[in-house]
């Protein structure tokens, strides 16, 4: 039963909903601990260990040609990847949260199986799919076409890895804003095109810049799949994670972290632009 | 003629959304669909513009058969219950839009289009507001905006999906009165749809009642509501005390009294019946006028504004029964709670077999 509260007991309720003060300071105590001891600490090290021969071998092994060449090939897979995932997910998106058809909700479903797959299982996936060893690749190794160990196989590993970002970040935002504004615009005459020019583009924007922003964050620093269907040719089809590992594994422990903290550096950058965006969306959200 | 529909059906899996509607709308008329919700006409609507296809039928549109042409081809106003304005774009953009969207050669020229927006917005009283967003505006304002956007293409119908029911009573009733005053400025063969039998009494031309994908009566407001043609119409159009009973040897049994049955069922054989008696037909003394008159007693006192409304316990009946009176007689009669009363049933309408609604 609802008792009628006294006006005066507004403040008591007020107190009683926050938590007591000691337990305020433990959970953010535990929080900036884990930001110190997991955060903040190894991306000091990280530095730590880049300069840690001086500013002049920092720069060498930065501007050194293999590294110059990953950072390329990487800016590369990125530069054709995200227009890629973005074109497919605005398309899944649409398709799933436009249209009623059978298999609607396995399609869901499956759009998360990248993020639940191992990267390592999805790299052989393709090394299976297209290697030299299959017909297909065979047949496409005769026509001057290779995939695995060269640029493609690294593009379609990270289109997979990264595939499910757009269409996740949009089909809630498409849900929630529903047909309506679609329907009105073909009763008014608009055509397919137009309507997704002029309404369902303009109203998805912000929620598309942010999907591509996290799918490009994923695209610079995948790891386990491109490291399968690479071949880790030094200069040709090494990513900068590639890199770093190899540079790692080779006891070049100031060149290697010299490389990391280039995708420290683009990951902050990717960081600072997801900010800046969320505050942009913020600000427009009340046009929803 | 505005409107044909011809022997529209449609399913979706597991039942049918409308069985078999044929509809004539005239030029110029204003026709409410009236129905509970769920009752298909909706969907109806929807058909006329495209938006959905019918699974057979014909939709005629002043003359021309657009059956099968494509929504933007139909040329139909369509009004959304959620107003459905283009979040993104000022009112003059949506209003523009429709115009913004023809072919390069049958496009206006930009001069023409600005004074056809401002004219439509002059029209819906929301020329002030030509550079604000929607969600600047309240609801009531959207949805003139929405009629605007709505009539900027010249469309030979209106389809308006329940215009009014996302706002609130007061600009409600408002814009509803408006939107009659409009419509007989511009006298565009116009359909709403409403699950408010107020609404559909005192906007439309004509209205047409469905249930359950069928339509059971069609008619002026006066028709509908005077000569209802069975117990869901009767019910629908208002509230009722509802009595369930039998008829029998040309009397129709109400609790352990019992009234004259209607002409047409005089000589019915036995069988059950229901009878119903609006509110404010049911009259209320403190005196007993008549042999029929029942004794009651007030159990509970609702003020509805100008009217009283009464719940009544009377002497031979199960449930008690509701009325509503004029406040002058409430307050000439010193009626209160737990007085005792006569009451009357003035008039009481019999309907056999079954039905739900």
């Amino acid at each position: 039963m609802l008792k009628p509260q006294p006006p005066e007991s507004a403040p008591v309720v007020k107190k009683r909903i926050s938590d007591p003060l000691p337990v305020q300071i433990v959970l953010i105590g535990l929080t900036l601990l884990f930001f110190i001891g997991f955060i903040f600490l190894p991306l000091g090290l990280v530095f730590a260990q880049a300069f840690s021969k001086g500013w002049e071998y920092y720069l060498e092994s930065v501007r050194e040609p293999y590294a110059i060449e990953a950072v390329k090939l990487t800016l590369t897979t990125v530069a054709i990847v995200v227009p890629l995932n973005a074109f497919f997910g605005v398309t899944a998106a649409w398709a799933i949260t436009k249209f009623n058809f059978k298999g609607k909700a396995t399609l869901k479903t499956l759009l998360d199986l990248p993020f639940a797959v191992s990267p390592v299982i999805a790299g052989l996936i393709f090394v299976l799919l297209v290697g030299s060893r299959t017909p297909f690749g065979s047949w496409l190794g005769e026509q001057g076409i290779k995939i695995i160990f060269s640029t493609p196989g690294i593009v379609i590993a990270t289109l997979f890895v990264t595939f499910p970002f757009v269409a996740r970040e949009l089909i809630p935002l498409m849900e929630a804003q529903g047909r309506d504004e679609e329907e009105a615009a073909l009763t008014l005459g608009a055509r397919g095109w137009q309507i997704f020019g002029k309404i369902t583009l303009p109203n998805i924007r912000w929620g598309l810049l942010y999907g591509m922003i996290l799918c490009s964050a994923r695209s610079i620093g995948e790891f386990g799949a491109v490291s399968v269907v690479s071949g880790h040719i030094r200069g040709q089809t090494n990513t900068i994670p590639l890199h770093v590992e190899i540079l790692y594994s080779e006891y070049n422990f100031a060149a290697s972290f010299a490389v990391a903290s280039i995708l420290v550096f683009l990951a902050l950058l990717t960081v600072g632009v997801k900010v800046t965006l969320e505050k942009q969306f913020q600000k427009n959200s009340f046009h929803h | 003629m505005g409107i044909e529909l011809q022997n529209i059906t449609k399913t979706f899996t597991g039942y049918t959304a409308l069985d078999n509607i044929t509809l004539n709308v005239a030029s110029g008329e204003l026709v409410a669909l009236l129905g509970p919700s769920g009752c298909g006409k909706t969907t109806l609507l929807r058909i006329i513009a495209g938006l959905e296809l019918p699974d057979s039928g014909k939709i005629i549109l002043e003359q021309k058969d657009t059956t099968n042409l494509p929504t933007r081809k139909k040329n139909v106003g369509f009004v959304f219950q959620h107003y459905a304005l283009f979040r993104r774009l000022t009112v003059f953009e949506n209003v523009a839009f429709g115009l913004k969207v023809l072919p390069m050669r049958e496009r206006p020229s930009r001069s023409a289009i600005q004074d056809r927006v401002e004219h439509l917005l002059k029209l819906v009283q929301m020329d002030w507001a030509i550079k604000r967003y929607p969600s600047q505006l309240s609801g009531g304002q959207r949805q003139r905006v929405a009629l605007a956007r709505a009539l900027a293409v010249n469309p030979k119908v209106l389809l308006l999906d329940e215009p009014f029911s996302a706002l609130d009573a007061k600009v409600r009733q408002e814009l509803r009165r408006w939107l009659r005053r409009l419509h007989d400025e511009i006298h565009v063969t116009s359909i709403f749809v409403t699950h408010d039998q107020e609404e559909a009494l005192e906007l439309a031309d004509r209205i047409v009642v469905i249930n359950k994908g069928r339509i059971e009566q069609q008619g002026t407001p006066q028709e509908v509501y005077d000569h209802p043609v069975n117990a869901f119409v009767y019910n629908f159009l208002g509230n009722v005390n509802v009595f369930h009973g039998r008829i029998k040897n040309g009397k129709v049994s109400l609790g352990t009294h019992h009234v004259d049955a209607p002409d047409e069922l005089k000589h019915s054989e036995e069988r059950a019946s229901q009878a119903f008696v609006r509110p404010h037909e049911i009259g209320i003394s403190r005196i007993r006028s008549a042999e029929t008159d029942l004794a009651g007693t007030i159990q509970e006192v609702r003020i509805m504004g100008g009217q009283i409304g009464l719940n009544l316990a009377c002497e031979g009946f199960e449930h008690p029964i509701d009325a509503e009176i004029p406040r002058e007689l409430y307050v000439n009669l010193q009626l209160a709670k737990g007085e005792k009363v006569f009451v009357s049933l003035n008039r009481v309408r019999v309907f056999t077999g079954d039905y739900e609604i």
